[in-house]
């Protein structure tokens, strides 16, 4: 239970500068005008940037298949969500 | 949150199922801000025009300094929850202070926009993109606020020597919801800052 590490604190401040760089990137490419790219990108570099927390930071990279049955199933119920709400309301 | 020592016969038992207690509660929370998630995506498509006047209107300068004030204060948790593994109850303390100090920078920040906002007449009730905004970052918020009580309780727990090397799950667990907190700003400030 206890194995606290230099290697932790390492790898906790990798995830940072990469969470910054992609901060700053994000920024960066929203003042571009891509179109419906923008959203794209922007939705990517996000989504990029929440698994990087939830791997490392929240230590998801390193956990049971039951732990990460009960990370992933809410994000399916959303999904599902989206899909129908979307499906209801654009299609209506 | 409450396995304390000696609750389990088995204290490795009573970590993981406060840990799988907390994954649980993080689900009801992505549902939670799913649903408004949601409500943004259905209005962005039926009325894009009035999504991308109306987000220009955000600070953006604002909203990433806000994205990296809560980064470096993830950051810290994970000093912290590191600290306290190594038995350093001081340094948890420190890290996870300068976590709650970050937070309340995070928060003046958003009131400074949320004042900026109400001076130019601009509302909840203003129309359905501020409606959404100020839904989704006024939930946020009172997570942050939220996860200071939660930190300060891992503080508190731990000036108490309550926490050490073999027994952390209180910090390890507000550190776990701290992140979330963290991870739904990572996807509120494109959303609302950056597309419009």
């Amino acid at each position: 239970m206890a194995h606290g590490t230099g290697n932790s604190l390492r790898t906790g401040i990798a995830v940072f500068a990469a969470l910054l760089l992609l901060t700053v990137i994000t920024v960066l490419v929203s003042y571009v005008d891509l179109g419906a790219g923008n959203v794209v990108v922007a939705l990517l570099i996000a989504s990029a940037k929440a698994s990087l927390v939830a791997l490392f930071f929240m230590h998801l990279k390193g956990e049971s298949r039951l732990v990460w049955g009960f990370a992933l199933f809410p994000i399916v119920f959303l999904a599902l969500i989206l899909l129908g709400t979307l499906t209801d309301t654009m299609l209506r | 949150m409450s396995g304390q020592p000696g609750e389990h016969a088995d204290p490795a038992v009573a970590f993981e199922s406060a840990k799988l207690g907390v994954w649980t509660f993080l689900a009801t929370e992505v549902l939670l801000f799913g649903a408004l998630f949601t409500a943004y995506t259905v209005f962005r498509m039926k009325y894009p025009e009035l999504f991308r006047a109306e987000h220009a209107k955000l600070d953006r300068v604002l909203g990433a300094v806000n994205t990296v004030v809560l980064i470096t204060s993830s950051l810290m948790v994970v000093f912290g929850v590191d600290a306290i593994k190594r038995g350093k109850a001081r340094l948890f303390e420190a890290c996870f202070g300068a976590t709650i100090l970050l937070a309340a920078v995070f928060l003046c920040i958003k009131y400074v926009e949320y004042a900026a906002k109400f001076h130019h007449g601009i509302y909840p009730r203003t129309n359905l993109f501020f409606s959404i905004y100020f839904m989704l970052t006024g939930l946020h918020g009172i997570h942050v606020l939220l996860g200071m009580g939660l930190l300060s309780y891992g503080i508190l727990l731990s000036r108490r020597g309550r926490l050490s090397a073999s027994y952390y799950t209180p910090a390890e667990m507000s550190g776990l919801y701290w992140h979330f907190v963290d991870l739904v700003w990572i996807y509120l400030f494109p959303l609302l800052y950056l597309i419009g």
